[in-house]
Parts: C-alpha cells; sequence; structure tokens
C-alpha cells in the first residue's frame, strides 16, 4: 500500500469525522443566526450531553434509548436556561461582553462535570457497530463511518426544517432584520429560544456520537472551539456553510495526524485560522461591508 | 482651501453622489443643504475619509487627499462633528475634549508612562489652554469634571464642538450641529460657529436643516438633491432660485421642520 | 462597553491630592514592612499577589480599556517566563537584563499573533489569542530540546549584587518594586494621549480616527503593552516558583485573568488591583472552604479542587458581567460616596 493510498483513505475519514463537526458547527450558527451570539460554550454543552446520556444509560441503566430521551431533554432545559438566565440580560451589550459570558458559562459546565464525573474517561455503551466499512478499497472504522452517517442525516433534516418551516422562516426573518421581524409579529426572543434548543439538540447528537467514537472524557468538546474558530474565520453564518467547516476540520485533523503526527491534531485548526488571517483579512469568505455612519 | 472635485459615490445599486464639487473658501462658512438623503453627510464621509469615491477627487489645501486614511486627515488640520451625537460617553467632558488635541500632543507609552517633562509640560499646557480658550469661550466650564452622558443634549453637542475645536482645525465640518435644539440653544450655537470663523479663522463646512441658521450665518450655500448639485451661491441668491424652490417643496421642507421640531 | 474611566486626578483639590499621596507613602510603609510583622505564609502569598495584579493590569489595558479581549494571557506569561529561564541557564543574564527581556519577547509573541487580526473588527482577535493559547502551550510541552516538554525548567533564584533572593521574603522585595512600578507606569499612561486613545477606541473607532488616532497602530500598542505585562509577571513568575513549565499557563489561567478583570472592572486600574486581589485570594478561600466541608461529610474534597476552582471562575465571569459590568471597582466607590455623604 503506498503512501497516496494511505492519504487519501486518511481524507475520506477525516471528512467523515467532519459530519459531526457539521452538526455542531450547525448549532453555533444557528444561535449566531439569530442573535449574533458566537457560543463559546457549545463544546462544553456537547460533553455535558454525552455525560448525561451516560448518566441516565448506564448509571440509571435506563438502556440506550430512553437514556437518550432523557440526555436531548436535559440538554433543552440546560440550554434554555442559559439562554434565559445568562444570555438574554446581555442582550444590547457589547459582543466581546457576551461571548465573555459563553466562555464562562464552558468554564463552569467544565468545572461541573469534572466535579460530578471527575476526570477520568468512561466508557459509554456502544451505540454504533464496529464492523468497517470498505469503499473501493478504502477501509474507515465502523463506528465513524456510522456516526458520520447519522450526523449528516441529522444535519440535513434539520437544514430542510429550518427551510421549511414556520420556525425556520420566523428564524430567517429574525436574522435579516430584528426591528422588522418584531414588526411582523415574530416574537424574536422565542426565536433566540428556539436556537439554543436547535443547539442543544445537535450538540446533545454530536456529543454522544463523538463519546463513541472515541471515548467519554472532559476533553470531548475542546473540537467544538475549533469549528467556533473555522466558522469565524470563513464568515460563514449560513446554514449552508456550515458543513464545510466541519468537512475542513475534520479533513484537516486527520490529514495534520497522519502527516505531522497525531499531537498536531489539535492546533492545526488555530495554525490554518492565523494563516487564514495573514492573507485574507477579512476571512475566507467574509466580504467588508460598508458601515453606515 | 477645500475642493471637492466631481465626486461619485455609489453603494451597490443606490447613487449617494453623482458628479458633486463644492468648494469651501478658507476663513467663510459654506453650508450644505437639501432634503433628507440628499448625500449630505455622504459627501461628509467622502471628505473626511470613511467612504472611498468610485471618482472625484478631495484637496485640501492644494493636496489631494482623496486617498488617505481618515486619521492622516486629521493630521493635516480636518475636523468634524457627527449627526448623531459621537462622544465617548464613560469619559469627562474634560477627557472628551482633551482627545481633540491628540493630533498636536506627541506623548508616547515611555514618555508618558516615565511621566518624562516633556510629556508633563505637554499635558499640563494642553490642561490650561483648554481651560482658557475653549471651555470659556464655548461656556462649558462648569460641567467640565461631568461625564457626559450626564448633560443634556445641547451641552454635548457644544461638548462636541469644543472637541473638533481643541484640534485647531483648518478646517471643521460640522454635520447638523443645532438638529434636536431649542430656539435658544441654537441662537447659541450659532453664535459660536461665527466666533469660530471671526476669532479662529477657521474655515467652516456645515450641513444643517435650520434654514434660519443656514440664512444667518453661511457665506455661501451649496443645494444637493439626490446626490446632484442643483444650486450653489450667496444666501440671497439661494433662498430666490427656483430649482431649490422646488426641491425643499418636494416634500423635504416638511422633513426639514420634523427634524428641527 | 459599560465601564468606569477614572477621572484624571488632577480633578481634585490640591488638599485632597496630598492627602492622596500621605496615603499612598503610608501603603507603601506598610508593603514594605509587610515581612516583619506577617507569617511567611503570607508573604509568599504576598509575593504571588503582585505577579497577579501586573498580569491582570496587562489584560485590563488590552481588555478593559482598549476592548481587545484575550483568550490567551496565560500563554503570554508563559512566554515570559520560559525566556527568564532560558535567558539564565544559556546566557547567564541577571534578573534585571532578563525580566525586561521577558515583557519585550511576550510582547513580541504578542503582536505575532495579533497582528494580523487587529487590522480588523469583530472576533478575529478572539480567535488568534485562542490560538497563540492553544499553540504556545503545545509549543511548551512538545518543544523538548528547548522546554524539556511537561518536566519544564528550573531557574535559579535571581541575585542582587551576589545576594541571592531565596526565599519568599527576599523575593517579595523584588515583586514588589516591580508591582509598584508597573502599575505606576501604568496609572500614566492610562491618563495621557495614550490611554485616551484606547478609550477612544474601545467605545468609538470611528470617531477615534477623526480626530486623528491611528487605529490599528494604537491596538497595536494597546496588545504589545498588555503583553509586555503579561511578559514581566511570567518572568516574576519563573524567579519566584523557581521552575517553568508548561501545565503552570494552561487555559484556566486565562480564565483567571480574565475573571480578574471582570470581577475588579474593566477599564479601572483600581479594579485590576481589586481583582487580582480577590482572585489571588479565592482559590485559597475555596481550598480552605472545601476541606473544612470535606471533613465534616468526610468527603475527599481535595480531588475536586481544580473544577470547583474552574465553576467559581466562570460563575464570577457571568455573574459580574450580567449583574456589576463595571466590578469590584465600581462597588468600592459607591461605597466611599456613600461613607462620604452619611444619609444621602
Ligand atoms: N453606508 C451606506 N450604505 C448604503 N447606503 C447608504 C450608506 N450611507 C448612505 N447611504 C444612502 O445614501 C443616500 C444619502 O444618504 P445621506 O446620509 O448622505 O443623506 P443626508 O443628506 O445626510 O440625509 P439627512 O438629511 O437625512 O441626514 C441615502 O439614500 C442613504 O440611504
Ligand atoms: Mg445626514
Amino acid at each position: 500500500m503506498n503512501a497516496f493510498h494511505f492519504f487519501i483513505e486518511y481524507s475520506i475519514v477525516g471528512i467523515a469525522s467532519g459530519g459531526v463537526y457539521a452538526l455542531i458547527a450547525l448549532g453555533i450558527v444557528v444561535i449566531f443566526k439569530s442573535s449574533q451570539t458566537f457560543n463559546f460554550a457549545m463544546g462544553e454543552m456537547m460533553m455535558l450531553s454525552a455525560y448525561l446520556f451516560y448518566t441516565a444509560a448506564v448509571t440509571f441503566s435506563l438502556g440506550i434509548l430512553a437514556g437518550m430521551v432523557a440526555a436531548l431533554l436535559g440538554s433543552i432545559v440546560l440550554a434554555l436556561v442559559i439562554e434565559r438566565v445568562a444570555l438574554r440580560p446581555m442582550m444590547g451589550r457589547p459582543f466581546i461582553a457576551i461571548v465573555m459570558v459563553t466562555f464562562g458559562i464552558g468554564s463552569i459546565i467544565r468545572g461541573v462535570v469534572g466535579m460530578i464525573w471527575g476526570p477520568n474517561d468512561l466508557q459509554i455503551p456502544a451505540i454504533l457497530a464496529r464492523t468497517p466499512v470498505l469503499i473501493g478499497d478504502f477501509f474507515i472504522p465502523g463506528k465513524t463511518a456510522r456516526a458520520a452517517a447519522i450526523a449528516v442525516c441529522i444535519v440535513l433534516a434539520l437544514i430542510l426544517y429550518l427551510r421549511y418551516s414556520r420556525a425556520g422562516v420566523a428564524l430567517r426573518a429574525a436574522a435579516a432584520d430584528t426591528i422588522t421581524a418584531a414588526s411582523m409579529g415574530i416574537d424574536v426572543r422565542r426565536v433566540v429560544a428556539f436556537t439554543w434548543v436547535i443547539a442543544a439538540i445537535t450538540g446533545c447528537i454530536s456529543g454522544v456520537l463523538m463519546a463513541n467514537v472515541n471515548t467519554l472524557t472532559p476533553h470531548l468538546g475542546v473540537v467544538a472551539l475549533n469549528v467556533l474558530a473555522v466558522i469565524i474565520l470563513g464568515g460563514m453564518n449560513s446554514i449552508g456553510g456550515v458543513l464545510v467547516a466541519g468537512v475542513i476540520i475534520g479533513w484537516l485533523e486527520a490529514v495534520t495526524g497522519l502527516i505531522l503526527g497525531t499531537e498536531f491534531r489539535e492546533i492545526t485548526p488555530y495554525i490554518l485560522a492565523l494563516l487564514v488571517l495573514l492573507v485574507r483579512p477579512t476571512g475566507l469568505f467574509g466580504s467588508r461591508g460598508i458601515e453606515r455612519i | 482651501m477645500l475642493t471637492v472635485e466631481d465626486v461619485q459615490l455609489s453603494f451597490g445599486g443606490v447613487k449617494a453622489l453623482s458628479g458633486v464639487s463644492v468648494e469651501a473658501a478658507k476663513g467663510r462658512i459654506t453650508a450644505v443643504i437639501g432634503p433628507n438623503g440628499a448625500g449630505k453627510t455622504s459627501l461628509f464621509n467622502v471628505i473626511s475619509g470613511f467612504y472611498k469615491p468610485q471618482s472625484g477627487r478631495v484637496v485640501l489645501d492644494g493636496e489631494d487627499i482623496t486617498r488617505l486614511k481618515p486619521h492622516a486627515r486629521a493630521y493635516r488640520g480636518m475636523s468634524r462633528t457627527f449627526q448623531n451625537i459621537a462622544l465617548f460617553s464613560g469619559m469627562t467632558v474634560l477627557d472628551n475634549v482633551k482627545l481633540g488635541a491628540h493630533t498636536r500632543l506627541t506623548g508616547g507609552v515611555l514618555s508618558s508612562g516615565l511621566r518624562l517633562p516633556s510629556s508633563r509640560r505637554e499635558e499640563a499646557e494642553l490642561d490650561a489652554e483648554i481651560r482658557r480658550d475653549v471651555l470659556g469661550m464655548l461656556e462649558l466650564d462648569r460641567v467640565q469634571n461631568s461625564h457626559v452622558e450626564d448633560l443634556p443634549y445641547g451641552l454635548q453637542k457644544r461638548v462636541e464642538l469644543a472637541r473638533a475645536l481643541v484640534m485647531r482645525p483648518k478646517i471643521l465640518l460640522l454635520d447638523e450641529p443645532v438638529a434636536g435644539m431649542n430656539r435658544e440653544e441654537k441662537r447659541e450655537m450659532g453664535r459660536f460657529v461665527t466666533d469660530v470663523r471671526d476669532r479662529l479663522n477657521t474655515t467652516v463646512l456645515l450641513i444643517e436643516h435650520d434654514m434660519g441658521m443656514v440664512m444667518g450665518i453661511s457665506d455661501h450655500i451649496v443645494v444637493l438633491s439626490f446626490g446632484k448639485p442643483i444650486a450653489s451661491g450667496t444666501p440671497e441668491r439661494i433662498r430666490q432660485d427656483p430649482d431649490v424652490i422646488k426641491a425643499y417643496l418636494g416634500g423635504a421642507e416638511d422633513a426639514a421642520d420634523d427634524k428641527a421640531a | 462597553m459599560v465601564s468606569d474611566v477614572e477621572a484624571p486626578v488632577r480633578g481634585t483639590t490640591s488638599s485632597g491630592l496630598s492627602r492622596q499621596r500621605l496615603l499612598m507613602a503610608a501603603g507603601l510603609v506598610v508593603l514594605l514592612a509587610l515581612p516583619l510583622f506577617v507569617p511567611r505564609y503570607w508573604v509568599f502569598f504576598a509575593g504571588l499577589l503582585g505577579i497577579n495584579i501586573i498580569a491582570t493590569h496587562g489584560l485590563n489595558i488590552m481588555m478593559g480599556y482598549t476592548g481587545l479581549l484575550s483568550l490567551g494571557h496565560a500563554a503570554f506569561l508563559g512566554v515570559g517566563a520560559y525566556t527568564v529561564a532560558l535567558a539564565q541557564i544559556h546566557l547567564g543574564l541577571p534578573f534585571w537584563l532578563a525580566i525586561p527581556l521577558a515583557g519585550v519577547s511576550a510582547a513580541i509573541v504578542g503582536v505575532g499573533f495579533g497582528l494580523p487580526s487587529l487590522r480588523i473588527r469583530g472576533l478575529y482577535l478572539v480567535i488568534a489569542t485562542l490560538a497563540a493559547q492553544f499553540i504556545l502551550n503545545f509549543v511548551f510541552v512538545h518543544w523538548q530540546s528547548v522546554t524539556n516538554g511537561d518536566v519544564g525548567l528550573t531557574v535559579q533564584p535571581a541575585s542582587v549584587f551576589g545576594f541571592p533572593l531565596n526565599n519568599e521574603t527576599r523575593v517579595y522585595y523584588l515583586i514588589l518594586a516591580v508591582t509598584v512600578f508597573m502599575t505606576v507606569f501604568g496609572m500614566n499612561v492610562i491618563n495621557s494621549r495614550v490611554g485616551r486613545a484606547f478609550v477612544a477606541i474601545r467605545e468609538r473607532d470611528l470617531t477615534a480616527q477623526v480626530l486623528g488616532v491611528e487605529i490599528v497602530g494604537y491596538k497595536l500598542i494597546a496588545f504589545a503593552l498588555g503583553s509586555f505585562y503579561a511578559g514581566i509577571a511570567g518572568g516574576l513568575l519563573a524567579y519566584f516558583n523557581r521552575f517553568v513549565n508548561p501545565e503552570q499557563f494552561g487555559l484556566l489561567l486565562s480564565v483567571f485573568f480574565l475573571s480578574a478583570v471582570i470581577v475588579g472592572g474593566m477599564g479601572s486600574m483600581l479594579g485590576a488591583v481589586l481583582g487580582a486581589v480577590f482572585m489571588t485570594l479565592l482559590p485559597e478561600a475555596l481550598r480552605e472552604g472545601a476541606l473544612a466541608v470535606g471533613t465534616t461529610i468526610g468527603f475527599d474534597m481535595a480531588t475536586i479542587l481544580v473544577p470547583l476552582r474552574e465553576t467559581v471562575f466562570g460563575l464570577l465571569i457571568v455573574c459580574f458581567l450580567i449583574l456589576e459590568p463595571r466590578g469590584l471597582a465600581h462597588l468600592w466607590k459607591r461605597l466611599r460616596q456613600r461613607s462620604h455623604h452619611p444619609g444621602g
């Protein structure tokens, strides 16, 4: 087997992992669209959801299905509480203050999870089959492939839902212009809360999938920061752009892992981020609007 | 002094300025008037460097400054106020005004951090000068240590003028300096602006909807409508110009009154 | 940003001014005599406090005054600390050269990370500083041949004319001197043309430009200055701990300084000091409290101290931002006003 073959195989695996990242990206982007808030706590929400699943499914032995439902409900309630208690009072405040609030929330969740579940890895019940998938003569680990399939299905379903449902229309209206949306009878605050629910759902599913592919650790959510970096950089506040963001991160991680060594995986997105900033200061796809003075 | 030559500016499809030329003569007050949306503020933004015109030039004292950044224009003696008050709300009046002197001071991190004599001296001199000349002239002495957000609207406008003046500008752009003021405040502001011209010999470019003020203090008037210059001349000429009357009868008079109210 | 920019001292009357001078002189005497009458552990603590004050000043200059959010402050401290260690090991530099060098190298590294994103508005700087945090930490861990990896480097005590600062009291005096100097320096900068430009950029960058403030230049200055402070603090930390390793400069420390600035009050020099004091005492109080609770309920709290800290830091950030964005400095001022006008 030659190096090129390896490269392609890693690339495919990376792109497959990108499916889960796209799910994370979707959660980040919807919140941004509704309220111009970049949620730096997305990774921690994800991680907490995975722990909730573990607790429901294993500790309380509810099994996989009921465990998943419990985790989803728990995540949604938590997201609504965060939105209501911490973010709504910050409306209209400078954006760096809002970023810091979400960053602080992330810190709280990390701490609470550390206190409750401790720093060690946990094994969650296997949801995904291990049997590898063959595409041509490329080998993809079974869990990664299946996680990607599930994630992509959910991403597509959510995109369709946001495109055609009333809630989706309200979201787009609010994203375009809050004042006009409000005058059309759209309750912008409910739209914002709705996007937090979406983020909770995507976070929960991606968290559980990632805990399945790897293991359940308090560091599970770190990847969300990478996704966030790519989104901000790409100026990708379009819901379609999330797929791109996810795939880029996934592919990069896999390929740098192969070429430079696995320890480089976690910093690659940031090196890329800095390079992009050097070359294209307005982000990859962002255009600079002329501000009204 | 300042010449704007044949400036074109559009935002996407909207033509904000098409073929606008304006000349502000030295030591004179030149007014730019026109209905809402005529492009007056856009013109100021071109002059101060926030908008890049698609074509045309801005010339200050014989130097083409069309490509210069806003801060570089400040260093060449251009100062302005904004249609919506743009003060630094957390700061005191005195600090706001001192910011206006940024281009005149030289202190850097080291010299001010170590309080070298040079930086101490220039700060002290500035303080004294502001107290003596600017605050007195604009009757702001009593409020100098208040936070600007605590001041009434009319005073805030005056602080903004003070800040623009401390720069000792060669040319001063005023965007609707009396909007939202009562009659008394308007009269005072008119007096301040003519004072600036007469005592400091500063060239003034003025946007204003209040016709009383414009006709009262301007030396020269330029009228814009839909981004095009439709007339220019002395206040007497403009008052009688049929095109101007038509442009204003097209509904803009009410708008102007709205603004003034 | 809502914040409280201190009015220049010149606004006070001359008797108020001399009273203030007197108070400051008295405070300085107390600080100088401190090791004579408090337990050694407190002296150790005061040293740590000084280092944290310097670092918090740095973040406050960037974030509080200029509005440049940095999530990588700890990494810049790391650059300073490693600079001191390496300068000592390889060049044999004395502390009075090594510490300024630590500041300068942190400033250079900081500007390297910040420069591309300082040119534009928005969250790019947040990403760039996060990148600095992760990438620098990665370098500390993985550039084995220079940093000695996870084990880290040992630092010899600083020495003054051959007199080693090898216990907490001696190093305390070094830290005290540097802290006082950096605080006064910072106050002077803030009350100058440069400081006014910082605040102008934070509040209205377009207006700042009209007044002649070159935004990118001043953002760079603020960022370099803030990183310089971080580097100085990191350099002192190296002499204080006498070892340097990557673990000291993780994301948690960046969150620590973020909390200190927010809790103290963004855009206030007094706030930075109050915030640093509060945040330095907090982990100790938490530990004492948690251990006490632990012994009564028979649970080993030591295992959860780190996550407990993380939780509390986060809570402080969120609560202060929502409830008291002007921080302890504002509370302090209100308290003093009330005591000056009783019943008013
Ligand atoms: N940044 C911008 N982006 C898009 N369009 C703009 C921008 N700035 C101004 N315009 C448009 O340019 C035109 C002129 O606006 P401008 O603000 O210059 O008018 P004005 O004469 O100052 O009006 P007013 O008297 O109401 O202040 C308007 O149609 C406005 O919508
Ligand atoms: Mg206008």
